[in-house]
């Protein structure tokens, strides 16, 4: 769940994250593969990542930054396509695996539970990325244009500033995070093509509960989506994933525009 | 109209498209042989998805509302109509098509109400995500119904009609014709919808919602109403989709159905109603002839995939939009239309007096007032206790300033922001906090500083847009009559063009006009809602000097019979029209009377030369 706000705060969430994780998860599959080292594989998975982010944003989103939002929805989906079909084509349709890694293997004694070491790992990396995150958004000269280029565009283009390769850098630090994830997750889920529909929805999700563009949203909207998939597993594990949509269908009726959202801002 | 009916050749033009259409579907039985893949089965399947397609088209190609969440309503009226024929209620095939429709249209309305809340990459965001809740309750918690992940095996061969009537369909070619019939029905209605006000009300929230409900439409009930009808095409061809296969499977509500309704849309082409037809062909048949080839067979997705990408960057309407384009480029052209004529309109007043050396200072009752009017953003007040009254049929102007809160008070009172405090009254009624749309119904237009036109319609239908609302009310269901027999709103809609001077230019799309016609366009959308009270927002900002002066002996033409509120910077638009004038500055109503004695009045000087003097960087 954690991975999730990751995308929502950077406010970049679009079709093709999915298969954008997907794709980090085999390159790190691949790298564990020749190298044996899950270390390699996450620095592989985000460092392809961000190669596949720059050549698909100047390839192709950068033609639609003028176009209206229904179109880019529908190139980012292309292009969620596209990536899920050609994994399909080159490893085929059978799940795969990456161990965890032996430093993280085992189990930890939680005293209430039992719990296994690599999700703390995980936890503790996300929560990190988040840190890192929070500090280049909000505490960096890049953070600040960012942050400007999603209010309002035009305004900072005037003011002298090159939006147009922002907007390349968030991009493709985007798909950076998704890979990454893709790579830190693959030990907990399989490895399939279509692997990402799942992240994909709950990351709507959170952007929705907690409010667009805001990082704080993303956190809260984070934490209460996994609260709620958590506690409902418990008790009625069927209910679990209609809870998490009930609950973003009652943000909606109370507060359209999220939890944190500002309203007017679309 | 008997008339009508005798001239078959005016008939066949009419329905041209579902004759053609019937023609090609009468036809494809006897070719199917000697198609390569062609089965019954698949041409049913394609039928199936095109009529899914067809709410689909409606919703996204002419409402601009792209959902992801279609399968929803697919599944939904599929399981319902299953559930309907093994349990079994019904034995009769139509009246479990039907139950399964409505009930597909009541999930319609829930997650439309919520989802509609939201626009643009959200909205899209918020219909996957129903999609998925709906997936999930299928496959667990309702699973005793719906057979959980195994779907509902043993769907009947369809019966259909009563008593002696009754028809066993027990093959695909029997199928097939039930296909066809509904899918005719289907096509046709959706065209009646396109072609009815209900459907250029929908092209015009397409092309700018805002500025549709500003001219008096219920936007929101708009959109409500066409997802539901959407709705209710993916329950009917959900519903058929189980009489097909005698089997009803869970796949119906994953996101991929909803995913492949989407690709075959675009790659038929949006908002051509055929195109989702065209588009499933491509995709069912490509899959077919593709499945076999080794080498390939893996591929065809991507390979779709990427003709897609290519569609939407390219060729934004699809396979359709593309013959059409080409069709235009090979068939001989008309000459261009004329550049419009200079406006050597017939001055029939040819000598206008100088409004305000010749009026009587206006005398009538107050029709609009604000008490206090107040607004705050933070610790800025932008527009600060402002009490004002307007008298029938006067014309004010508004001044002040950059930054005085002209605008601001002027969208108050258009209702288009809330005050913080205040109220506004209209004709002694409290007209505060009801929206746009209603205040406009009532008889408050405004025209913005910023063109808000609807850019790919033409002139005419844009014009249209404020005469409908106009002439049927913030809400018009129906659907069933064609637009542009309404010899009304016609007459409106010439009424208005002439008015803005844009009569000879009625055919032309929006976005071709020039700077000039398209500012007079602005005020002409305002004027054709027949406004009591008409608000114009800087009419004249970015024009020449002539075609100022020009614009001034327009609005001098259009003021009869109006009252007029005008926030405008040029002195001598202001001077040239204003009874009255208010000036604002910081906020604040610092003077108000008639032109002359405004001119003289030190604090207004002091305002404006001060400011002047300061200079300070916005």
């Amino acid at each position: 769940m954690g991975l999730t706000i990751i995308f929502g705060a950077l406010g970049v969430v679009n079709f093709a994250h999915g298969a954008l994780y997907g794709v980090g998860a085999y390159a790190g599959f691949v790298t564990y593969e020749y190298t044996g080292s899950f270390v390699a594989a996450m620095a592989a998975g985000a460092a392809f990542l961000l190669v596949v982010g720059v050549v698909v944003e100047r390839g192709l989103i950068r033609l639609y930054y003028q176009r209206p939002p229904e179109d880019q929805i529908l190139v980012t989906f292309g292009v969620a396509i596209i990536l899920v079909e050609a994994l399909r084509a080159v490893f085929g349709g059978l799940a795969r695996n990456i161990p965890a890694p032996s430093w993280a293997a085992g189990i930890v004694n939680l005293r209430v539970t039992l719990y296994p070491t690599y999700r703390i790992d995980v936890l503790a990396i996300v929560g990190a990325s988040l840190v890192l995150l929070y500090f280049i958004l909000y505490r960096t000269r890049l953070g600040l244009i960012v942050r400007a280029g999603i209010e309002d565009q035009l305004m900072v283009n005037i003011l002298g500033i090159n939006v147009t390769r922002t907007f390349l850098t968030v991009f493709g630090l985007g798909a950076m995070a998704a890979g990454f994830a893709g790579v830190i997750n693959a030990p907990i889920v399989t490895v399939t093509p279509d692997m990402g529909a799942d992240i994909l929805v709950q990351s709507f999700v959170v952007v929705v509960i907690g409010g667009v563009g805001s990082f704080w949203g993303a956190v809260v909207g984070g934490l209460i989506a996994g609260e709620i998939l958590a506690l409902t597993a418990m008790i009625q594990p069927a209910y679990s994933q209609v809870m998490l949509f009930t609950v973003m269908a009652l943000v909606l009726i109370l507060r359209p525009q999220g939890l944190f959202g500002v309203e007017g801002r679309q | 109209m008997s008339a009508r009916a005798a001239r078959p050749a005016a008939l066949a033009r009419r329905f041209a498209p579902e004759i053609a259409l019937i023609a090609v579907l009468v036809v494809l039985p006897a070719a199917l042989p000697y198609i390569r893949g062609g089965t019954y089965d698949i041409a049913n399947r394609i039928l199936d998805w095109g009529l899914f397609g067809l709410g689909f088209d409606l919703l996204f190609g002419f409402t601009g509302l792209l959902s992801f969440g279609q399968a929803a309503f697919y599944g939904a009226g599929g399981f319902v109509a299953a559930y309907l024929l093994i349990a079994p209620f019904t034995t009769n095939a139509v009246v479990a098509l039907i139950v399964g429709t409505v009930a597909a249209s009541i999930f319609g309305v829930i997650v439309g109400y919520l989802s509609l809340r939201r626009t643009g990459i959200y909205f899209a965001m918020l219909t996957l995500a129903f999609n998925e809740m709906f997936f999930f309750l299928d496959i667990s918690p309702l699973a005793r119904w719906t057979g959980g992940e195994n779907g509902v095996a043993g769907v009947p061969e369809p019966r259909l009609g009563f008593g002696l009537f009754t028809i066993n369909i027990n093959d695909p070619g029997g199928l097939y014709w039930l296909l066809v019939v509904l899918f005719v029905v289907g096509f046709w209605l959706a065209r009646r919808i396109v072609a009815s006000p209900f459907g250029a009300v929908l092209r015009a929230v397409r092309e700018n919602g805002a500025r549709a409900a500003a001219v008096g439409h219920d936007v929101p009930k708009y959109k409500l109403t066409i997802f539901v009808i959407a709705a209710a095409y993916s329950g009917l061809a959900g519903g058929l989709l189980g009489l097909l296969q005698g089997y009803m499977p869970p796949d119906a509500f994953y996101l991929d159905t909803s995913g492949q309704l989407v690709v075959q849309t675009i790659i038929g082409g949006a908002g051509t109603l055929i195109g989702p037809l065209i588009g499933a062909t491509v995709w069912l048949y490509l899959y077919t002839l593709l499945q076999n080839i080794a080498g390939i067979g893996a591929l065809w997705k991507m390979i779709l995939g990427i003709i897609f990408v290519v569609l939407v960057t390219i060729f934004r309407h699809g396979i359709c939009g593309a013959v059409t384009l080409l069709w235009r480029r090979l068939s001989p052209q008309p000459p261009p239309a004329a550049e419009p004529p200079p406006p050597a309109e017939p001055e029939r007043r040819a000598a206008e007096p100088r409004r305000s050396a010749q009026r009587p200072p206006p005398s009538g009752p107050v029709v609009l007032a604000t008490r206090n009017l107040t607004k705050r953003y933070g610790g800025l007040t932008a527009v600060d206790d402002v009490s004002f009254e307007l008298r029938e049929g006067e014309i004010r102007a508004v001044i002040g300033p950059n930054g005085a809160g002209k605008s601001t008070f002027f969208n108050m009172l258009a209702n288009v922001i809330p005050p913080s405090s205040g109220t506004i009254e209209f004709k002694g009624e409290d007209i505060t906090g009801l929206g746009a749309t209603l205040v406009c119904q009532r008889g408050i237009s405004k025209s913005f500083q910023i063109n808000q036109i609807f850019p790919s319609l033409t002139v005419r239908d844009n014009l249209r847009i404020p005469v409908l609302a106009r002439a049927y009310g913030k809400f018009h269901p129906f659907m069933l009559r064609a637009v542009t027999r309404d010899a009304a709103v016609n007459a409106g809609i010439e009424e208005a063009a002439s008015s803005v001077q844009l009569r000879d230019r009625l055919d032309v799309p929006a976005a071709e006009l020039a700077y000039g016609e398209k500012r007079r366009l602005e005020i002409g959308l305002a004027l054709a809602t027949q406004p009591q009270i008409l608000l114009l927002d800087e009419p004249t900002a970015g024009m020449s000097p002539a075609e100022r002066t020009d614009t001034v002996r327009l609005l001098r033409r259009i003021a009869a019979g109006l009252t007029i509120v005008i926030v405008e910077h040029d002195m001598d638009v202001v001077f040239g029209l204003a009874d009255r004038i208010t000036v604002l500055f910081n906020g604040r109503k610092i003077a108000e009377g008639a032109p002359d004695a405004i001119q003289g009045n030190p604090d207004v000087r002091a305002a404006y030369l001060g400011s002047q003097a300061a200079h300070e960087p916005a």
